[in-house]
């Protein structure tokens, strides 16, 4: 068990972001988590991330308690994430972007050792040509790319993805599933959060649903997709519904 | 990061300047270059915090301003000789950044610009009042001291080769902080510091080591120039005024690199001296000074070296 995240709760004034949740996830599957706008997902990344104090509960990596560490510590553990609303340095370049990754992050590289890892996860993620551009020049596809390239480049052993798909062409999107799939592929346990159903259907190997702060599902795609307390958290949008009953009857 | 060709010309073309002086024998000049080294290394040692940080330090002649206090009583009560003394004002200059900003670089952008000028003044305060550093009427040497140099004149050709020595230290250490692990974590602080804390980056230690870098160097420059000057007082060690010329000449010559702070500073010291003997702005340099700084921030943020950086790709390496 890579991540033990126990009955957390967070409260912002009056609202319940997050209400007892309660969740584990496998060294080296891809779990998804989807739900309405407002559900609390991109909350839960910030209580695993550590970007604030949770008010109840506690989240355990790799059997240690981090419940009480700050995201710096927790980065350098090996918990690396991307923003949903694209966080880059802009007035370095694409290349020392990714280099504050390698250097801070659980690979805690050298310079020129960073330098090496950056060109290689920058030829991952198809950004190799950009090294030299300033992060701020970049369009919003590859700001996406360049998320997802210093998260890789701190040698994480969990990755958080926070809806990388959103914005993207149907072009692009595939391009990046590949990606998703080849980080898959080397051993690292992926987290993301997407709106895309098809997408995260078909990537993920476990589905789980928040709803207003609660897990009201957990389990295969094709379970969580058919689970009425989800098709009814979707209802407001009947095509959705209709489109994941859909999606469910073509994998059979 | 790159070849380090910056510092290939910029030192050569330092030395070549500290060596005017001696050479001409002229003491006019020995002094405008005294200023002129002096600027410079508040320059760019604010431009640790200022530039590669994204702090704001308004009040940073606070650390000249101890520094200076540190040395010249050490100097003064127990006849420690300049280089030692030097060097324990940094020390103590940087050690006060340091515990400082542990309290004060909790807070961002504004906020944090105006705590450093409450500090400053509360040190001036602070200072004015204690009686064994002489209060608000300062504290002054005996001739006496100036014997162990070799008499006044020898004494203080000494403080300015100390002070020569220091600008060239600071210049290749700021340098190589700039392109160091630390210096990437402190410009990814810059940059957006909640992006650099996800990412691994200890924001706080580097804060307040950063803010200790650059202290370190203003409080040794505080030292040289009190010796060389025999008095010390509360007034001139802790001016406001510095601190706001400190802060322009990094925004003019260009805030994150080496060379624009080195330019601000020159540029800077010729500006002023213009201004100052021109029978028609002598009152109002401060004045002009304010406009050009307002010029520069609607209209060329990145300072003239950032400037030219933007311009050309070829002289970027030589211009960090």
């Amino acid at each position: 068990m890579i991540l033990q995240v126990e009955d957390v709760t967070k409260t912002f004034g009056g609202l319940v972001a997050l209400s007892d949740v309660a969740f584990q996830v496998e060294e080296g599957e891809i779990l998804g988590i989807i739900g309405p706008n407002g559900a609390g997902k991109t909350t839960l990344f910030n209580a695993i991330s550590g970007v604030f104090k949770i008010d109840k509960g506690r989240v355990k990596f790799q059997d240690r308690d981090i419940t009480s560490l700050p995201p710096n510590a927790r980065a350098r553990l090996g918990i690396a994430r991307t923003h949903q609303i694209v966080k880059p340095l802009n007035d370095l370049t694409v290349v020392e972007n990714v280099m504050v990754g390698a250097c801070f992050g659980k690979g805690n590289a050298s310079l020129p050792a960073a330098r090496k890892k950056a060109q290689e996860v920058l030829e991952f993620v198809g950004l190799k040509e950009k090294g030299e551009v300033l992060a701020g020049k970049l369009n919003v596809p590859e700001k996406k790319r360049l998320e997802m390239a210093r998260a890789l480049a701190s040698d994480p052993a969990i990755i958080l993805l926070d809806e990388v798909l959103a914005g993207l062409n149907p072009i692009e999107v595939s391009s990046m599933l590949k990606v998703i799939k080849a980080i898959r592929d080397k051993g690292i346990t992926i987290l993301m959060i997407e709106h895309l159903m098809h997408a995260i259907m078909n990537v993920s190997d476990r589905v789980m649903a928040l709803v207003y702060g609660r897990k009201v599902s957990e389990g295969t795609p094709g379970e969580v997709a058919n689970d009425p307390q989800v098709i009814e958290a979707y209802l407001g949008d009947p095509d959705l519904a209709l489109k994941l009953l859909k999606d469910k009857r073509r994998r059979g | 990061m790159g070849k380090g060709k910056t510092l290939f010309w910029l030192i050569p073309a330092l030395l070549i300047i500290i060596l005017i002086p001696p050479v001409t024998g002229s003491v006019t000049t020995r002094e405008g270059v005294f200023l002129i080294l002096m600027y410079v290394t508040l320059a760019v040692s604010l431009n640790i915090i200022l530039g590669y940080t994204g702090y704001v330090s308004f009040g940073h002649i606070v650390f000249y301003g101890i520094g200076g206090y540190v040395a010249f009583y050490l100097m003064k009560f127990h006849g420690i000789h300049l280089i030692p003394a030097m060097i324990m004002g940094g020390i103590g200059a940087a050690i006060a950044a340091f515990a400082l900003g542990e309290a004060v670089l909790r807070l961002r952008g504004a906020f944090f610009a105006i705590a450093t000028i409450g500090v400053n003044e509360a040190v001036k305060a602070l200072v004015n009042n204690l009686n064994f550093i002489g209060g608000a009427e300062g504290l002054f040497f005996n001739f006496r001291i100036y014997n162990t140099y070799g008499g006044a004149t020898k004494a203080i050709w000494f403080s300015y080769y100390t002070m020569a020595a220091l600008t060239i230290t600071t210049v290749i250490a700021a340098y190589l902080i700039k392109k160091s692990k630390f210096g990437l974590g402190l410009m990814a602080i810059r940059e957006d510091e909640d992006a650099a804390i996800i990412l691994g980056v200890n924001a706080k230690r580097y804060k307040s080591l950063a803010y200790a870098a650059s202290a370190l160097f203003p409080g040794m420059v505080g030292a040289v120039f009190f010796f060389k000057a025999g008095n010390i007082e509360p007034h001139d060690a802790f001016h406001l005024i510095k601190s706001i010329e400190m802060i322009f000449m990094v925004m003019l010559g260009g805030y994150g690199s080496v060379t624009g702070a080195v330019t601000g500073a020159l540029v800077y010291e010729r500006l002023k001296g213009f201004l100052l003997v021109n029978p028609l702005f002598k009152n109002l340099h401060m004045a002009i000074s304010g406009v050009i700084l307002l010029l520069i921030v609607l209209f060329m943020p990145q300072g003239i070296v950032g400037f030219i950086r933007e311009k050309s790709k070829k002289l970027r390496e030589m211009l960090e």
